[in-house]
């Protein structure tokens, strides 16, 4: 039980020693400035290459190398069978989904992105962040309340689309149905009309069944992460805030909220990417028509029966990769920059 | 005691502070008490009913649903959906599966993240930051992006028959535990190196001073005073490990060597599904992480919020 | 030739053909399309997936050894079925490993399978559906398995379908028909009986809906049902050389004969079941078991809804004439079967399977378990059939042409496209223009 918390009680133990070091560059711990190429010699620089190189291989043949080829192969027109087909093509398959055939999917789906990002912080994030306000008062009974949310992060996908198409959503018998059909059979995941249009783009009403389902699974997690935050917040500066006769909006909004500010950039950053790379929970549920998402279509044009060209689903790929990249080496190399000035 | 959960958690993701006292008042049952139980029972309960009413389902026969409803009164209760799905399923063995992915890729992914997290963190060089930042933007891709040049390249790469049933890369638990080590050990080696830089900086040189190899500062001094997050981490990668499917339906092309969260399929037949009996293929695949969620919680918890707390 | 069948080939080309005359007598070159394909026929050139033709059918020289069968028949009644059948494999020296994987996964992924076969016989469709995988070279040629043991029990209809750019990669196993099912009971309480043309139809469906019931049972979630409602509509109005030149490309998607289906295809939407989209085809079938709903177009195969002691009042008939000039000619029957993988681990076993499994004993096993469907060998028990199953069968012998399905009369590619503008047709007919441009762009970049 109380591993958790070994870290703050050991430090005690490694008492500084910095002062004794003789060669203080070749030993830089984190955070020091001074760069020096030869910090290890002999067996130790060996060991710091295997330890370096060895993860560093692996990570960069499965995730690195395979992304830098779908680039390349998203250039050309290939079964994806035997390498002796594959057609150079240029631009053309990105001409076909930004301007050609599948435009309109392309555009539907990238919109649906959208809604998704900003259906996850208008509806789990705030939420989430709700819930964790009110669990984090010392309540009867908040671990339960915390499990309770959370339980649905931990279940698999399979799962879960199970629960929503058979137990929420079916038209006839599901719960859903049942409490707001009003007799009526209604079809949740079926119906792909848009609530609101423009120009043949829009909102459908069975992708705002799926949203409904993933904050089902998202508020939990969210939730958790700002409960973390709000624990780390002194007690006393709640405590002081309430004294000074601020209500609890105000004690949220201006001294809780400001302290919160390195949970919002996470919450930001996982938002942002879940919603990018959100992809399981409407795989799972049959991509209902109107409901796709960039990373659907990247599968089904790379992996399902359909999926004749791999060049057009690597383009999908590389698309939903420019997206994602731009923002995640922003955020990475911030974070890391940050955290190397702070230390 | 209802806060030690998170009073750990928030430990854990600040190991050099110092664990806070937590003042728990006993207040005094006020009106606003009441409305916020009331708010919080509320949504419990409607977070629980899916997952409760297909609990419940799963006892029952197909037809009685089917005729009455999920929330009816039951016909009869039993454990014939159970025995169905254990029959059509083969769960025991796809338990198994499981665990043969599981596990390997659960230790190799924390033992090799653990690694460079240590040399990119605990020691300031040129190119440090650099392969941070490889590590984690790598987590952050989507996977789809992968997919089509490793499948290619996996079914190319033999293997002898005693590791592979296809003679290959593909097809093989191998190609799947290769898939999941070198795709989660960035998100471990960003956790891991947040942690590790919070650790004093004072002990590599105090290791230095008694003559430690770099070895032996990594697994004698750093990896015992990163217990916390390593086991915060391993519930966490059990979970996501256990409940992936897309990487076995792609690599796995044998219906019997696929794991659990994969079989789950299996049960949807062609033309005819029996909708409780695949309720209580689903209980069967969620009651292992459940037992781990439950069993390890502020683990869990503090596996995610370590990376976020503090940077 | 092969070049050219490998871009965009012809469905004629590879089999699609099975006449009247060829399936009762055996005729060779009845259409214009077999004189093609006895022309490949004679064309050698190995293209691809061609294994050596030496140790063909296997029935004298005993294949040994373990072969690997792989199965995506998740059905109960199916998946005992085929055990059964492999259960009674005669060679006793070859040990069959079974590797089961689940229906939709499967097709899902079958060029994943196919290029990296964790089996060496494995199951799949007819006629076109073949093509990318033969033409990429993902298939066994078993042109000696029909040589030496299926030319003389398995009708020339289904060797065309099992054939491409002159080969044959395919061992035919089952087929359905599709068509109008409903209950006889419930139709008898109403007084309904089967309509013969498009008028008598919509009369039908006034008189339906005026009693109360919903006319036509609909369940579109998964996307394919909805092609068969098409199918037969555009068969039945414009011909099945129509069919298949559309499936081609070589026809458009916004000729006024295209739009004339879904035109008529509105007119009977109001007597369907509303929200098709969200249903599951079971879903809709049930409700036709239940009687609630007065018919379904769909296969044969709805009859494994019906409880067994029930299935005697489930009976169908013939999609209505659209247009006298077609009549009734044209079938819609896909044909399941069974293929080898390019390499397999024990090539001279696979072939004694998939010779096994076209032959009458295997099949009659098969059906005996799962009557859902009929069997194309000779000699198959036909006495042994129920009423549907005969009824369809003989409709399968007597029409001029049959057809497969859209899915498999196209590249897979382009019948997902067809099958998503199908699911917005019905969302909303309205807009039927900008949904055909739209997919004959479609048809235009991918055939």
């Amino acid at each position: 039980m109380t591993t958790a918390a070994e870290p703050s009680s050991t430090e005690e133990q490694a008492e500084p020693t910095a002062a004794e070091s003789d060669d203080h560059a070749s030993t830089q711990a984190a955070g020091g400035k001074p760069r020096r190429r030869s910090q290890f010699v002999g067996t130790d620089r060996r060991v710091f290459l295997a330890m370096l190189l060895i993860p560093t291989t692996i990570h960069i043949l499965i995730v690195w190398i395979p992304t830098i080829l779908s680039i390349g192969l998203s250039l050309t027109k290939w079964n994806g069978i035997r390498i002796a087909d594959l057609e150079w093509s240029a631009l053309e398959n990105y001409d076909q989904i930004i301007l050609g055939a599948f435009q309109q999917d392309f555009f539907q789906a990238l919109l649906n992105n959208v809604w998704l990002l900003l259906f996850l912080f208008f509806g789990p994030t705030l939420l989430g962040m709700f819930l964790a306000y009110l669990l984090d008062k010392s309540i009867r009974g908040s671990r339960i309340y915390q499990s309770v949310f959370y339980t649905p992060v931990v279940l698999s996908l399979a799962v879960v689309g199970f629960i929503w198409q058979n137990i929420m959503y079916d038209q006839e018998f599901g719960l859903a149905t049942w409490a707001f059909g009003g007799g009526e059979n209604v079809a949740w995941l079926g119906n792909q009309e848009f609530l609101f249009e423009f120009g043949g783009y829009g909102l459908s009403k069975n992708f705002l069944a799926i949203l409904v389902a993933m904050a089902w699974r998202h508020t939990g997690y969210i939730m958790v992460l700002y409960l973390a935050g709000l624990k780390s917040v002194d007690a006393s500066l709640k405590e002081s805030a309430s004294l000074d006769g601020c209500n609890e909006w105000q004690t949220f909004r201006h001294v809780l909220f400001p302290t919160l500010k390195p949970i919002n950039v996470i919450v930001v950053v996982i938002t942002v990417i879940e919603a990018l790379r959100a992809f399981d929970i409407v795989y799972v549920l049959n991509t209902p028509r109107n409901t796709e998402l960039l990373s659907i279509l990247t599968t089904d044009n790379l992996i399902g029966e359909g999926a004749d060209n791999i060049g057009r689903g690597s383009a999908y790929a590389t698309m939903l990769f420019l997206l994602c990249i731009g923002f995640v080496l922003w955020y990475v190399t911030n974070h890391y920059r940050n955290q190397e000035a702070s230390v | 005691m209802t806060d030690t959960a998170t009073t750990v958690t928030t430990a854990a993701a600040n190991p050099t502070k110092a664990t806070k006292k937590i003042v728990t008042k006993k207040k005094p049952l006020r009106p606003a008490r009441v409305v916020l139980h009331v708010f919080l029972i509320v949504m419990g309960i409607l977070w629980l009913t899916p997952l409760v009413v297909s609990l419940y389902a799963s006892f029952r026969p197909f037809s009685d649903t089917q005729a009455n409803g999920f929330l009816s009164l039951p016909s009869s209760v039993s454990f014939d959906n159970y025995k169905a799905a254990l029959d059509q399923g083969d769960f025991l063995d796809k338990y198994w599966n499981t665990a043969l992915i599981l596990f390997p890729s659960l230790i190799l992914t924390l033992f090799l993240a653990s690694m460079i997290a240590f040399v990119a963190s605990r020691y300031t060089w040129r190119f440090n930051i650099f392969f941070l930042v490889l590590f984690t933007a790598g987590n952050l891709l989507p996977q789809q992006i992968m997919v089509a040049p490793l499948f290619q390249a996996f079914r190319r790469i033999p293997l002898p028959e005693f590791m592979s049933n296809s003679g290959n890369l593909n097809g093989s638990n191998w190609a799947i535990i290769l898939l999941h080590v070198g795709f989660q050990m960035g998100f471990c080696t960003f956790v891991l190196s947040n942690y590790m830089k919070l650790l004093p900086k004072e002990l590599n040189e105090a290791a230095m001073v008694d003559g430690a190899s770099l070895w032996t500062t990594y697994s004698k001094v750093v990896m015992p005073l990163t217990r916390p997050a390593l086991a915060a981490l391993a519930t966490l990668e059990f979970a996501w490990i256990y409940n992936d499917f897309f990487w076995a339906v792609i690599f796995e092309q044998r219906g019997d060597d696929r794991p659990i969260t994969s079989a789950l399929a299996n049960l949807g037949g062609e033309f005819v599904t029996d909708t409780n009996v695949v309720a209580a293929a689903s209980i069967f695949v969620i009651i292992p992480v459940m037992v781990v969620y439950f069993a390890l919680q502020k683990h869990f918890i503090a596996g995610l919020t370590l990376g976020s707390t503090k940077g | 030739m092969s070049g050219r069948v490998l871009r965009s080939p012809n469905p004629s080309q590879v089999g699609f053909p099975l006449t009247r005359r060829k399936f009762l007598v055996g005729g060779a070159s009845a259409v214009g399309a077999a004189a093609v394909l006895a022309a490949c026929g004679s064309d050698d050139t190995t293209d691809a997936g061609a294994g050596d033709d030496s140790s063909g059918g296997g029935e004298a020289a005993a294949a040994s050894g373990t072969v690997r069968v792989g199965s995506n028949y998740s059905d109960a009644k199916p998946n005992e079925a085929l055990k059964a059948v492999l259960d009674a494999f005669p060679n006793k020296d070859v040990t069959i490993e079974l590797n089961e994987v689940d229906h939709n996964t499967y097709q899902e992924q079958i060029v994943a399978y196919m290029q990296d076969p964790p089996d060496d016989v494995a199951p799949w469709f007819a006629a076109y559906r073949l093509v990318p995988l033969a033409s990429a070279g993902l298939l066994l040629d078993i042109s000696d398995v029909w040589t030496n043991s299926l030319d003389d029990i398995l009708s020339s209809g289904f060797k065309q379908a099992s054939t491409y750019d002159g080969k044959q990669y395919l061992v035919p196993w089952t087929f359905y028909s599709w068509g109008i099912h409903y209950r006889k009971s419930v139709w008898d309480s109403v007084g309904a009986t089967p309509p013969e043309d498009w008028d008598g139809l919509l009369a039908l469906c006034n008189e339906l809906q005026g009693q109360g019931i919903t006319p036509f049972a609909s369940g579109n979630d998964g996307r394919w049902p909805a092609m068969g409602t098409f199918d037969q509509i555009n068969f039945r109005l414009n011909g099945y050389q129509y069919h298949v030149d559309l499936m081609a490309g070589n026809e458009s998607w916004t000729d006024d004969r295209t739009k004339e289906v879904f035109a008529r295809w509105a007119e009977i939407l109001p007597f369907h079941q509303e929200n098709p989209n969200g249903r599951e085809w079971q879903d809709a079938g049930q409700a036709v078991v239940d009687g609630e709903v007065a018919m379904m177009t769909i296969g044969n195969f709805v009859g494994d809804l019906f409880p067994a002691e029930e299935l005697d009042d489930l009976d169908f008939f013939p999609f209505p004439t659209l247009n006298d000039e077609h009549g009734q000619d044209t079938v819609e029957a896909p044909i399941d079967g069974w293929v080898v993988v390019a390499e397999p681990q024990n090539e001279a076993a696979a072939k004694e399977v998939v010779a096994y499994m076209g032959t009458a004993d295997a099949q009659n096993t098969y059906l005996s378990i799962a009557p859902g469907v009929q069997a194309p060998a000779e000699g198959v028990d036909t006495s042994a059939y129920n009423a549907l199953q005969q009824k369809s069968a003989e409709l399968v012998q007597n029409a001029a042409n049959v057809t497969q399905f859209l899915d498999r009369d196209t590249l897979p590619a382009f019948a997902n496209e067809a099958g998503q503008a199908f699911a917005d047709f019905l969302n909303d007919p309205s807009n039927i223009d900008s949904i055909l441009e739209d997919l004959q762009s479609k048809a235009e970049a991918l055939l």
